[in-house]
């Protein structure tokens, strides 16, 4: 009975332009990097110096985090205060292995943690008995933010706690995480955390060529999860995620579990922060308890605010944006930063509610309204 | 009772007073339990109702907002249910779908299916579709993905990752979009959409679900006239094949589709007949006009 009907296709993974600046952003990664940091001596003008590696590493990792932040909070409109617990352990559990691989080339010449010996242990505690082994800790790196993720959520979910509620109990988790690494007993290296890192996989980790490896991998890494994420927004799992956001109560009506779905996306997104983490400690030399301060936390919700929300790209644009001005801004006004910081986020929720992202989609749309205006208009004028 | 209801009786009229086969039972034959084995999730209708609320009561704070409500729907039926405001439509609907727990009662689908055991999702999943007293869509998902998600499939999170439409599902979203006369805006955003535009996008998201039974609260409320007929006239073609229960206030579009009304009064049933039966009862017009 009805008519054939021209019913829209499923939408690409993404448009031709799409993927060549996809090409162009994994050829700046993979060669272009390398090749300038490496290759070009330090007299050029093109060489690009280490500091700058390990700045654009350090954003990448932030990016990872704002990415994970628009699927939970862009897409299924959860705003999480507490993502920076999930990036510090998988940055924790990364950091137990640099540790071990310091071997006996600490300042106690023990086989211990430096740490450990200054607090008079005398062997390692249980929780540090995998962390001898590479594949053991990067299984921790997503197992222990995976883990914490799905108990917290799934009590959460299913106690239906909701928006700002949601967002107060997260930012509390991670203040007491906090708290608690602060603690020597924790076992953890108390507040002055994890750091003097000598190699990673046996291969000295300060030499160039491993900052290069590391740098790369968290580019792919970056690259392969913005894949991922597109992926899952545009399945009918993404549509659900919306549809939560938008009207949760119509979801559950249609015969969906909505905490089902929270779960997964919540525990999907503690993971990708865990990742980052992990990639992050060694390029950065550092760990310690104040990852999990709650202005971290905050800090992940204003890059993806500032770069747009529910776009995939605007976080990533926003870990940048953010991220860049505040190494420029701490050097040139160090004490204004945080009013900066504020005002930023301000403003972006006052005029731009769609981020940079959206303001050059609006301004792009304009200008090719206004063009084919013109044009329309100079053909009557012939 | 509907036609088919009729023959069904007939018909067990028939096998009890036939004559008893030589070694059978005093039943005349008929194995009572046997006859049929109850499946799990099936709808068992073959008692003629497939939805029975019996001695409901549920307070709020100590407001009787359904006070020992007994109630029973058959398949293929069309209820209407009218009452003034607060009489208990709403969270009648609400108990119906899971959102709201009774203080005491039962309420069955079928003649197996408790529904209390269940939440709203599986409810749902069951073939219990609802439409809210104010619409509700998806308004930043284009129309035909607001179709899509309400599509009858499975609802687990996997499948909904690796979901892709077959031919028979985009037939039957071709069908439901020109049923509810979107098919011109499949594109647009849901929440683009004007407020009776809206009202038949959810009633499409109900159809998309195929439900066996529909709970509609106040479907034509901020429609034009035309659009009230028209869905007047797509209820009475959905009641072959389902179930629904209709609140509403528009008397006209009662009128319309009603076969039998059922009057709610402080969560009790005040009256039940044709539309001209309760609007005659004097309790009814004591109600309405006040005394």
């Amino acid at each position: 009975m009805s008519a054939p009907l021209n019913l829209p296709a499923p939408a690409p993974l993404m448009s031709r332009r799409g993927w060549g600046a996809f090409l162009v952003a994994l050829i700046i990664v993979c060669m272009l990097a390398p090749l300038l940091n490496l290759v070009v001596p330090e007299s050029s003008v093109f060489h690009l110096s280490d500091f700058a590696v390990s700045l654009i590493g350090k954003i990448m990792c932030y990016a990872i985090c704002a990415l994970a932040m628009d699927l939970i909070w862009g897409y299924t409109g959860i705003l999480s205060l507490g993502h920076g617990l999930f990036f510090a352990l998988g940055g924790y559990a990364m950091g137990m292995y640099l540790m071990r691989q310091i071997g006996l080339d600490g300042n106690y010449k023990s086989g211990l943690p430096d740490f450990m010996v200054f607090l008079d242990l005398k062997e390692l505690p249980w929780h540090w008995l995998g962390s001898a082994s590479f594949a053991f800790q990067m299984a921790m790196v997503v197992m222990a933010p995976g883990l914490l993720a799905l108990v917290f959520g799934f009590f959460a979910f299913r106690s239906r706690i909701k928006g700002v509620y949601f967002s107060i109990i997260t930012q509390a988790l991670t203040f007491a995480a906090m708290l608690l690494f602060f603690r020597n007993e924790t076992g953890f290296g108390g507040n002055n955390g994890f750091t003097d890192f000598k190699r990673i996989l046996d291969i000295p980790i300060a030499q160039p060529s491993t900052r290069m490896v590391l740098f790369v991998l968290t580019g792919l890494t970056l690259l392969g999860f913005y894949l991922f994420s597109r992926w899952l927004v545009q399945s009918k799992f993404g549509r659900v995620l919306q549809a939560i956001r938008d009207a949760e109560s119509r979801v559950m009506f249609s015969g969906y579990n909505p905490v089902a779905y929270k779960l997964t996306i919540w525990v999907i997104s503690a993971v990708m922060c865990g990742i980052a983490g992990a990639l992050y400690v060694p390029q950065v030399g550092i760990i310690n308890p104040g990852e999990m301060s709650p202005a971290n936390s905050i800090e992940m919700a204003i890059w993806t605010a500032v770069g747009g929300r529910a776009t995939l790209i605007g976080p990533i644009v926003g870990a940048f944006a953010v991220n860049g001005a505040k190494s420029w801004f701490t050097v040139a006004f160090p004490e204004y930063w945080l009013y900066f910081l504020g005002a930023m986020f301000i403003a972006v929720t006052l005029f731009l509610p769609q981020g940079i992202v959206g303001l050059t989609r609006t301004i792009m749309r304009k200008l090719s309204a206004h063009k084919q205006g013109s044009q329309n208009g100079a053909k009557h004028d012939a | 009772m509907t036609p088919d209801l009729m023959e069904q009786g007939a018909r067990r009229l028939h096998a009890l007073n036939a004559p008893a086969a030589a070694g059978a039972t005093e039943s005349g034959g008929r194995q009572a339990g046997f006859s049929r084995i109850a499946k799990a999730g099936e709808v068992d209708t073959t008692h003629g109702r497939i939805l029975y609320l019996e001695e409901v009561s549920v307070s709020f704070d100590g407001f009787k907002a359904i006070n020992n409500l007994s109630l029973d729907i058959a398949p293929g039926e069309l209820r209407c249910i009218i009452g003034p405001n607060g009489a208990g439509k709403t969270t009648m609907m609400d108990i119906i779908t899971g959102k709201t727990r009774p203080n005491s009662g039962t309420v069955f689908f079928g003649s197996t299916i408790d529904l209390l055991r269940y939440n709203e999702f599986e409810i749902a999943q069951m073939g219990i579709g609802r439409k809210f007293q104010k619409p509700t869509v998806f308004e930043q998902l284009s129309v035909f993905e607001n179709l899509e998600l309400a599509l009858k499939t499975s609802k687990a999170v996997k499948s909904a990752m690796f979901f892709k439409l077959d031919s028979a599902q985009q037939d039957r979203l071709a069908q439901v979009l020109h049923t509810i006369h979107l098919a011109s805006s499949t594109r647009l955003m849901a929440g683009n959409l004007s407020h009776g535009q809206k009202q038949w996008l959810e009633i499409g998201m109900l159809l998309m679900q195929d439900p066996k039974l529909l709970l509609l609260d106040e479907p034509v409320a901020g429609m034009t006239d035309e659009e009230t007929v028209r869905t007047a006239e797509l209820f009475i073609s959905l009641k072959k094949h389902h179930s629904l229960i209709v609140v509403e206030h528009d008397m006209s579009f009662i009128e319309r589709i009603s076969e039998k009304v059922t009057v709610l009064h402080e969560g009790a049933v005040l009256a039940e007949g044709t539309l001209a039966q309760v609007q005659n009862n004097e309790k009814v017009i004591e109600v309405y006009l006040g005394r």
